[in-house]
């Protein structure tokens, strides 16, 4: 039986693409020197020429930013900021569309994703911290909860918008301003937010958004003007970032790898289980920092629950993001695709076996199909590294210790799953598991109000919920 | 004064709840303030520390997952042990420091207090920091704070014996488990509270007190990658650029604080939260 769905793509019209971009320093849009092109990752269509921000823009931008928090932000009353973020909240949902298509476009991830998922959560996100601005002295972080100052923010590109909403939304409830830089190859929803920032009447300066690549990020990192870093993105960068502001008395917060345990126990309902494997794990190409990468099967059902993994990828839509069908979109760049495809050649040469169904890739773009390796044991990379990408690695155990001490086998402590209908098992599971997220019988899922962080080498802090508040606060973790 | 020859105390290490000599067989002089030889104290080695931490690390998971109640009930019994031997630990301060007896008798009775101060906060901590969040689905979602794992401090040149429990107290309330090194200078009181701590029913490895050099030591517990954290505290300056960067090859939450905060105890915890599915 084939299953043959025509095409339903989602039109490009409602957003409009400029050539080329500047940054958006102390208000304005300023343009750059040098460009980079920003590229659709389906296609490898060129679609814009970002600027690359240098140490004149840098230093422009944190000067804008020190100048809004010293003479207006500071004096803001938090009941007027929070007024500031409700409009950009609604101002996300009135131009929300316009914001997913961008985002897919640029990304590579499905329409369905960044409809339902990435721009929804977004305005939350601000919605959610619109409210804080004005209650902090009730948020149990300190009876006169003070703002950092001037937070550098850089962001990866798996959720562009989504990332820079955790980042912007809450620096901004607390008093701080903001130099972001989005990550290089997904620039433009950052670019488009910098005008819903002008359409909020922010003041100028309050936010202030540079593109560019690592280069800038290190320029952010290392600038004397900053109080404080947030960083999304790899544990190797982190550690860079975390080295770098050693000898500072810079504030740090780090969201950085994961390799999450997605466990099943032998009582798990398999057809819902299934559906949050491939939740967990295909999920926006596998470019998520806290997927279920690890599938730990108890052995006696893991025959069964392999046997209807498989036949539910086989019924995975890979392919043009733009099409409202397509579950899977394109890998969102071609570095990411050749570490992606060079890993599954180490899980091959480890012994893994590799298993994808049968699909049709796109002649141009980036693609990797949904892939499993079964056989894969602990020591295997493809068990300890992250791979960002849409392989799964699936091992198996006896006994529920046996489960958490694989589980918890990771430098990394981002995100679980537990799947299983024993409540107290599943609590019991949760317990020992040694992440700062975890799901029972459901994977992947999101809210401004639940506080997201990991473990270890997992990075620093938490972000959303009354927890991520302290992360742009002084005081609240010691000097 | 009867001519009786008085029966002197060793001062050993405390590791795994055992007082083993420092492997490296190595010691130093600690000295009273007017410069007159008390006592040879260990000068604990990189080996020294490395068992140390196994034996903190073997003791977590028991330590972490005994009730608040439990934990809070046997800092109150460490608290207990040192009021009972309160005058010892004056004498001894008054010795290694010259202090008088009225500022030694202060330091002792706070630092009891400090230990009863924190012996309340292991069951309330919970309650405060964690959250039951109001997700826009069908889950009960909540966060809970939980212990990093394996924590090291470095104590306070001075006050020792109260900068020790200052540093200490707060990282075990919530279930870490801790290697301290201890005052440098003043060290016999940190090793006269390991005494304290052996007849406290504290499980072997939940504190490990080594003696030494911060200079030697600190270095060696930021780039030990089986170590989560780091107070800090009682660190030099110059010292802290050097430590943090080692320690961010495991990516240690390294902190320092003054005086008696529950930011020390929040400080070393990792929140968790979790989504629990609704549905019939």
């Amino acid at each position: 039986m084939s299953f043959e769905y025509a095409p339903a793509l989602e039109s490009r019209a409602i957003t409009t693409i400029k050539p080329k971009y500047g940054h958006f320093i102390g208000g304005k849009f300023v343009a750059g020197s040098k460009h980079f092109p920003t590229i659709n990752p389906a296609t490898e269509e060129v679609l814009s020429q970002i600027a690359l921000a240098g140490k004149t823009e840098v230093d422009a931008a944190v000067k804008a930013a020190r100048k809004a928090y010293t003479s207006t932000w500071s004096k803001t009353s938090g009941k007027e900021r929070g007024k500031y973020l409700f409009r950009i909240a609604r101002i996300l949902q009135e131009r929300a569309r316009e914001f997913a298509v961008l985002e897919t476009l640029d990304n590579g991830k499905p329409i369905r994703e960044s409809r339902d998922t990435d721009i929804p959560l977004a305005a939350a996100h601000f919605f959610y911290h619109a409210g804080w601005a004005d209650k902090l002295e009730y948020a149990g972080l300190g009876s006169s909860p003070k703002p950092l100052g001037v937070a550098g923010q850089i962001i990866p590109w798996n959720f562009p918008l989504l990332m820079l909403a955790w980042k912007v939304a809450p620096a901004l409830a607390t008093g701080n301003t903001v130099v972001l830089k989005p990550a290089e190859s997904t620039s433009l929803t950052a670019l488009l937010f910098a005008e819903v920032c002008q359409q909020a009447e922010l003041p100028a300066g309050v936010v202030n958004i540079v593109t560019g690549d690592g280069t800038t990020g290190a320029l952010i990192v290392n600038h004397p003007g900053i109080d404080k870093i947030a960083f999304t993105g790899s544990t190797e960068v982190g550690k860079i970032i975390a080295r770098s502001v050693a000898p500072t008395k810079k504030s740090v917060t780090l969201e950085l790898g994961g390799k999450g345990a997605n466990i099943v126990f032998e009582d798990a309902a398999i057809d819902e289980t299934v559906e949050g494997i491939i939740d967990g794990i295909f999920f926006n190409q596998g470019h998520v920092c806290c997927a279920g990468s690890r599938l730990l099967l108890q052995e006696n059902i893991a025959d069964e629950v392999l046997h209807k993994l498989k036949k539910r990828m086989e019924k995975i839509r890979v392919g043009d993001p733009m099409d409202k069908n397509t579950d899977v979109g394109a890998i969102n760049s071609k570095e990411q695709l050749a570490k992606i495809v060079e890993l599954a050649k180490v899980g091959d040469a480890e012994g893994g076996q590799r298993w994808s169904p049968a699909c049709e890739l796109p002649k141009k773009g980036y693609w990797f199909a949904p892939t499993i390796f079964t056989g894969v044991t602990s020591a295997h990379r493809i068990a300890r590294e992250e791979i960002f990408g849409p392989v799964l690695s699936v091992l198996t155990f006896r006994t529920p210790q046996e489960a958490i001490e694989k589980a918890n086998n990771t430098p990394f402590g981002l995100s679980a799953g537990v799947w299983g209908e024993k409540g107290s098992r599943t609590l019991w599971a949760a317990q020992q598991l040694r992440a700062g997220v975890i799901w029972t019988n459901s994977f992947n899922k999101f809210d401004p109000t639940s506080p997201f962080g990991g473990y270890k080498e997992s990075g620093w802090g938490r972000e959303g919920g009354r927890h991520g508040l302290a992360a742009y606060l002084k005081g609240v973790t010691g000097e | 004064m009867s001519d009786r020859i008085d029966v002197k105390k060793t001062y050993k290490l405390f590791i795994n709840g055992a007082f083993p000599r420092s492997e490296s067989g190595r010691t130093y002089e600690v000295k009273t303030s007017k410069g007159a030889f008390l006592a040879n104290a260990c000068l604990s080695s990189r080996k020294d520390l490395r068992e140390a931490v196994v034996a903190a690390r073997a003791a977590h998971n028991g330590w972490s997952k005994a009730t608040a109640y439990n934990r809070g009930q046997i800092l109150y019994r460490i608290a207990e042990m040192l009021q009972a031997r309160t005058g010892e630990f004056i004498q001894e301060i008054m010795m290694t420091t010259g202090v008088t007896k009225v500022k030694a008798e202060k330091e002792v009775l706070q630092a009891i207090d400090t230990l009863v101060w924190y012996a309340g906060w292991s069951d309330k901590i919970s309650s405060l920091t964690g959250s039951n969040n109001p997700v826009a689905g069908p889950f009960y979602n909540f966060t809970i704070p939980e212990s990093m794992g394996v924590v090291a401090c470095i104590a306070p040149e001075n006050p020792s014996l109260l900068g020790l429990i200052e540093s200490i107290a707060p990282v075990i309330t919530s279930g870490n488990t801790v290697i301290v090194l201890a005052s440098t200078k003043a060290p016999l009181s940190a090793m006269s509270f390991a005494e304290v701590l052996a007849t406290s029913d504290l499980p072997a490895g939940v504190i490990n007190i080594l003696t030494g050099k911060k200079d030697e030591i600190a270095p060696w517990m930021a780039s030990h990658m089986d170590i989560d954290a780091m107070d800090i505290s009682g660190l030099p300056g110059k010292l802290t650029s050097e430590v943090k960067v080692a320690g961010a090859e495991n990516l240690k939450r390294v902190h320092s604080f003054k005086g008696t905060t529950p930011t020390r105890i929040t400080a070393f915890t990792e929140s968790k939260t979790i989504w629990h599915t609704i549905g019939v």
